[in-house]
């Protein structure tokens, strides 16, 4: 091939950006004790940056508790300890002179159930700017306000209420506000337990949706009961057994050709 | 296997195979109906190998909206996504073969007035005969999920290959000898190259069980031995 024609390929290749393969979370043998009950076994996994990651598994596999260890939401539980190293762009999260409150800024959190505060629209969204002081001025406020809101695609429905309670959306509208206010204060990693469990199928294909856009700015992190919603949603998946991590792959290959009997009889239905 | 949570999902996979099993079944006696049919010049038989076509293309349209519904009742995933994906394949190479055999029927039937020559038919029998025996061992093999059987048949295929390859060179040359020959031996050509062709849908379903086992594609180039499309008479 001509030497200009194949700078030119090369040159053509690279235009289009490959995948981030930046690797954000390394967790290395992290057990999880709830008193003496052990909740999480020797987990280690690789969460990639800029990708959607699932977690899956049945009921009290421990996915959720792993989930909670990544900002460190298991603290609040007075009798859960936690051993292994998790590392967040190489800085060990579990450090003693680590600011929990900084870190939870970072590692931002969406739950199952929507959880608005009772207060206005704007303020769910303002509240965490402010008090990690964001904004200097009230305009400076306003903007994170409606960029928020926009990026989680509920500005145009919310625009004209700003002041109304929060509380009064609807479900979809309350996760999506919760995102909103998740995302104001620029986190890096969005967890997401169960986002859509509560959502009508309009309100969840929203929300995937937007998972699906949040994904080139955040690292997001998602655990799910639905199969077809980890299938969609994420490239990469994890699934937890009785708080082992059985399997974790691309997201084709786990629910295509599994490699673990137990991850096949889970995804089809054989037990859980 | 262990049984789904939900037994009539289970119920609904076996059905599936149960009717590819009938399905293959329908086909193969189809196609050796049709032969007879051709070797007795019987045209009574070959219209009733034209006539069971019906039933093979009635099951493919069942098992079709069968598969179809349980992608969407059940959302399958893993070996029973593929289990049901393959299902719908095999079926439509089994409804491929249906048709192939329908047509040596009919072919049967234009041809039931002339004098076959013998080792012509010798040679076609034998073509049916492997083709014949390994669909048969593919649809076994499907059944059993026994993929070194399905890999056995998608290998034997060059044999089928290589028979068609001599008898078209031999049909070619009772052509020259007398132009006479050339309705029969057109007719007994397409009926060979129909049998070809049936050969090459069983080694499709030969993928397709070596697909729904292991999940991933057979990744070698399956051994070819039919050169006929780039064969020549040469001038002498």
């Amino acid at each position: 091939m001509d030497m200009a024609v194949q700078k030119a390929f090369t040159e053509e290749a690279s235009a289009i950006p490959a995948p981030s393969k930046k690797v954000k979370v390394v967790a290395r043998d992290v057990n999880v004790f709830y008193s003496e009950k052990q909740a999480l076994k020797d987990v280690s996994v690789d969460i990639p940056e800029h990708a959607v990651m699932a977690f899956i598994g049945p009921s009290g596999c421990g996915k959720s508790t792993f989930l909670r260890c990544i900002n460190r939401m298991n603290d609040t539980i007075p009798t859960c300890r936690v051993t292994g190293t998790i590392e967040i762009d190489g800085a060990d999260i579990y450090d003693p002179k680590l600011d929990v409150v900084q870190l939870r800024a970072r590692v931002g959190m969406v739950f199952q159930k929507p959880n608005p505060f009772p207060k206005s629209v704007y303020e769910n969204v303002a509240y965490g700017p402010r008090i990690h002081g964001l904004a200097r001025s009230k305009a400076e406020l306003d903007d994170i306000v409606a960029s928020s809101l926009k990026r989680a695609g509920l500005f145009d429905e919310v625009k004209d209420r700003l002041l109304d309670s929060g509380t009064g959306l609807s479900g979809g509208q309350q996760q999506r506000l919760c995102i909103a206010r998740a995302i104001a204060v620029e986190p890096e990693i969005i967890l997401m337990d169960e986002p859509c469990s509560a959502l009508d199928p309009i309100a969840t294909a929203k929300i995937e949706e937007l998972m699906e856009e949040l994904a080139e700015t955040y690292t997001i992190v998602i655990v799910t009961h639905s199969m077809q919603q980890a299938a969609r949603v994420s490239q990469r998946t994890a699934f937890f057994h009785l708080g082992e991590l059985v399997e974790e792959g691309p997201t084709e290959a786990i629910f295509n050709a599994p490699k673990d009997k137990r991850t096949q009889d889970y995804i089809t239905g054989r037990f859980g | 296997m262990n049984e789904h949570i939900v037994k009539s999902f289970d119920q609904e996979l076996q059905l599936l195979d149960k009717k590819i099993a009938q399905m293959g079944g329908l086909a193969e006696r189809q196609l050796a109906q049709a032969f007879d049919a051709l070797e007795r010049r019987d045209p009574k038989l070959a219209e009733a190998a034209v006539a069971s076509d019906r039933a093979v293309d009635a099951l493919e349209r069942d098992l079709q909206e069968q598969t179809i519904l349980m992608i969407a009742r059940r959302q399958p995933m893993a070996n029973d996504l593929r289990h049901i994906m393959t299902v719908l394949k095999i079926a439509g190479d089994l409804e491929r073969i249906g048709d192939l055999a329908k047509n040596i029927a009919k072919r049967a039937l234009a041809v039931s007035g002339e004098n076959h020559p013998k080792p012509l038919m010798t040679g076609l029998k034998h073509m049916l005969e492997l083709a014949l025996r390994q669909l048969k061992d593919v649809l076994d093999a499907h059944a059993a999920r026994d993929t070194d059987k399905a890999l056995a048949v998608w290998r034997a295929d060059e044999r089928i290959d290589a028979m068609f390859n001599s008898l078209f060179r031999e049909l070619l040359t009772y052509m020259m000898e007398d132009p006479r020959n050339i309705g029969l031996c057109t007719h007994l050509l397409f009926g060979a190259k129909n049998i070809e062709r049936i050969g090459d849908h069983t080694t499709n379903i030969a993928e397709n069980v070596y697909y729904l086992v292991h999940g991933t594609a057979l990744a070698d180039d399956r051994p070819k031995g039919d050169d006929t499309s780039s064969t020549l008479i040469r001038k002498e």
